[in-house]
């Protein structure tokens, strides 16, 4: 294996593997695709997806695509369900400081290339980032169009009623849009494209982002796009419209209202705690001064989240 | 309805014209040089034993088969008769999910049969844009009860509805956009006799109702006499014998059509 190579010196050595492990032919490639895939936003483009040193369903799709934009001089942010120290982001991570000798941040205003799985940021992005996101099941349309022929066409003739039955079926059932995750959006008013399994808390970051959105599914071999400053519309009825969540909670640890919580188990009396999705904007918050409820009793917190806030105050 | 349209022939336009249409598999024949007319309002039954080619007539009408030969003329609301084997895939697709309709003999493959009956129902609405939950369950609903089901069972799934009911469903499903033309293949296939009775007297109530024109494909001769106002007899391909129905079955001329209706139990 090549060793961290991020000065000069370490290119100098014959190295096992190419600059961000896929070969210059198989990067052209995709990003060929990636290029189509900007001019038509929302349009899923095949691509030859490549083997790489991980399962399926780990970010192949994801893991390709920033292997085929990414620069000596870029500097990669991983994140997993918005949090920097999960298995995925840290392998994922670890992976291309191995292979490309970049410089990795967990601070999302200082990456330019920044590869998720199930969340955007908090932190609004800025022109000049790229947002790479890991797609499972690229087709909206599979759930109730299991022909993927038929799918290609419902797709190049814009015949999306299919997708509003789904959303009926949910009202239905459960007397509202029960769909929480990858939620069906309408791309630039043409392409019905689905935004990965982020929340669909995270739909309305998606419209009109100044980063570009790069989509890739490694084993269904699609890659799609979202070109900066696009419009993008969640479905929805007129008489049910589209809403995100919301909690009556704010984040235990920074207090924050305005960001995606998840709720944690704390002891076997049925304590809950909520925190923050995205960690690094509940550590920047905290770090600010903003506390809590539950920081009165920092016990708890360190036992909950040790390597959070480790990883939190090494990074500064 | 009819009656009162027969007296002014000369001016009707015919709905869907077909001429000299022609489907070969390879050497066999599917179906060899048809040709009919079929007016706005009027049910066509074409009637003829296994592999006599009413299906492959059926698939080359609707647009799902290529005929080798021939024309398929249709009165299109926008831009009057045109050829439809002319139009792009698109526009065909188009055409088949609003003005016309396809009823198949298992109503498992016209229905999803893991969406409720409901949205079933709401397929068509909202794949023309219709984006109101309320009005389009309203419609279901509506269209529920003209098909005589339950309302109870609006949100059931068809897979846990009887064949009879099914079938039903599968006809709200296709009438709820106010078709002009619906391709029936062998729709009481597959049903008992009191459901199939009870089934015809409801498809011909909602024919009559909303004056949709119907080809209904059937080897059963009481469906035929029942429904339809005239009658295509197939016979290996060709059309044997064509006229009003009580004709045909009453007088009939060719000896196909004499063992066919001497047949009949």
């Amino acid at each position: 294996m090549t060793g961290p190579h991020g000065n000069a010196a370490g290119r100098s050595f014959r190295q096992p593997y190419n600059f961000a492990y896929l070969d210059e032919q198989s990067k052209r490639m995709i990003r060929r695709c990636i290029l189509k895939s900007m001019a038509v936003p929302g349009l899923q483009v095949p691509f030859g997806s490549r083997e790489m040193p991980l399962a399926y369903g780990w970010g192949t799709g994801g893991i390709q695509v920033t292997a085929s934009v990414i620069g000596p001089n870029d500097t990669l942010k991983v994140i997993d369900q918005g949090a920097d120290d999960a298995t995925n982001a840290v392998s994922i991570r670890r992976f291309f400081k191995r292979v490309a000798g970049i410089a990795t941040t967990e601070i999302t205003e200082a990456a330019t290339i920044i590869q998720t799985r199930h969340r955007v940021p908090e932190t609004p992005l800025k022109e000049g980032q790229i947002i790479v996101y890991q797609v499972p099941s690229p087709e909206p349309l599979r759930r109730l169009e299991p022909r993927d022929s038929e799918t290609r066409k419902m797709h190049a003739y814009a015949e999306y009623g299919l997708m509003s039955v789904e959303l009926y079926e949910d009202i239905a059932r459960f007397g509202h849009i029960a769909t929480t995750n990858s939620y069906p959006v309408m791309t630039n008013g043409r392409y019905l494209m689905s935004p990965s399994p982020i929340p669909k808390f995270d739909n309305p970051k998606i419209a009109n982002n100044p980063a570009i959105q790069l989509f890739g599914a490694g084993r269904e071999k699609r890659i799609y796009a979202v070109p900066p400053y696009t419009q993008v519309q969640s479905l929805d009825f007129e008489d049910h419209p589209f809403r995100v969540q919301r909690w009556r909670q704010c984040c235990s640890l920074c207090g924050a209202t305005d960001s995606y919580l998840d709720e944690i188990v704390m002891s076997d009396k049925g304590r809950r705690m909520f925190v923050c999705s995205d960690t690094d904007y509940c550590t920047t918050r905290r770090d600010h001064g903003h506390l809590g409820p539950d920081r009165g009793d920092p016990a708890d917190i360190e036992l909950l989240l040790p390597s959070k806030i480790a990883t939190g105050s090494e990074s500064r | 309805m009819r009656a009162a349209a027969q007296f002014q022939p000369a001016r009707r336009q015919p709905l869907l014209s077909v001429r000299q249409l022609t489907k070969m598999y390879g050497k066999t024949v599917g179906c060899r040089d048809l040709s009919f007319d079929l007016f706005p309002g009027e049910i066509i039954a074409i009637v003829g034993e296994s592999g006599s080619g009413k299906s492959t007539l059926l698939s080359c009408l609707s647009g799902r088969l290529m005929p080798d030969q021939g024309s398929v003329i249709y009165d299109l609301n926008h831009k009057g008769p045109t050829d439809i084997l002319t139009l792009s895939e698109p526009e065909r697709r188009k055409l088949m999910r609003t003005d016309w309709g396809l009823v198949h003999q298992n109503p498992r493959d016209g229905l999803r049969m893991e969406v409720t009956a409901g949205g079933n129902i709401g397929e068509r609405p909202m794949a023309v844009g219709a984006r109101h939950y309320g009005r389009i369950r309203e419609e279901a609903q509506d269209w529920l009860a003209k098909v005589e089901i339950d309302l109870l069972r609006t949100d059931h799934r068809p897979k846990t509805f009887s064949g009879g009911m099914q079938q039903r469903l599968q006809i709200a499903r296709i009438l709820v956009t106010k078709p002009r033309l619906v391709f029936m293949d062998e729709p009481t296939g597959g049903l008992d006799v009191s459901v199939q009775a009870r089934l015809l007297d409801l498809l011909r109530c909602l024919v009559m109702n909303i004056g949709v024109a119907v080809v209904i494909v059937t080897h059963d001769l009481s469906v035929a006499r029942l429904l339809a106002d005239r009658i295509i007899v197939m016979w290996r391909g060709n059309m044997v014998e064509t006229g009003l129905a009580d004709q045909v079955l009453d007088d009939p001329h060719h000896p196909y059509t004499q063992l066919l209706v001497s047949s009949v139990l």
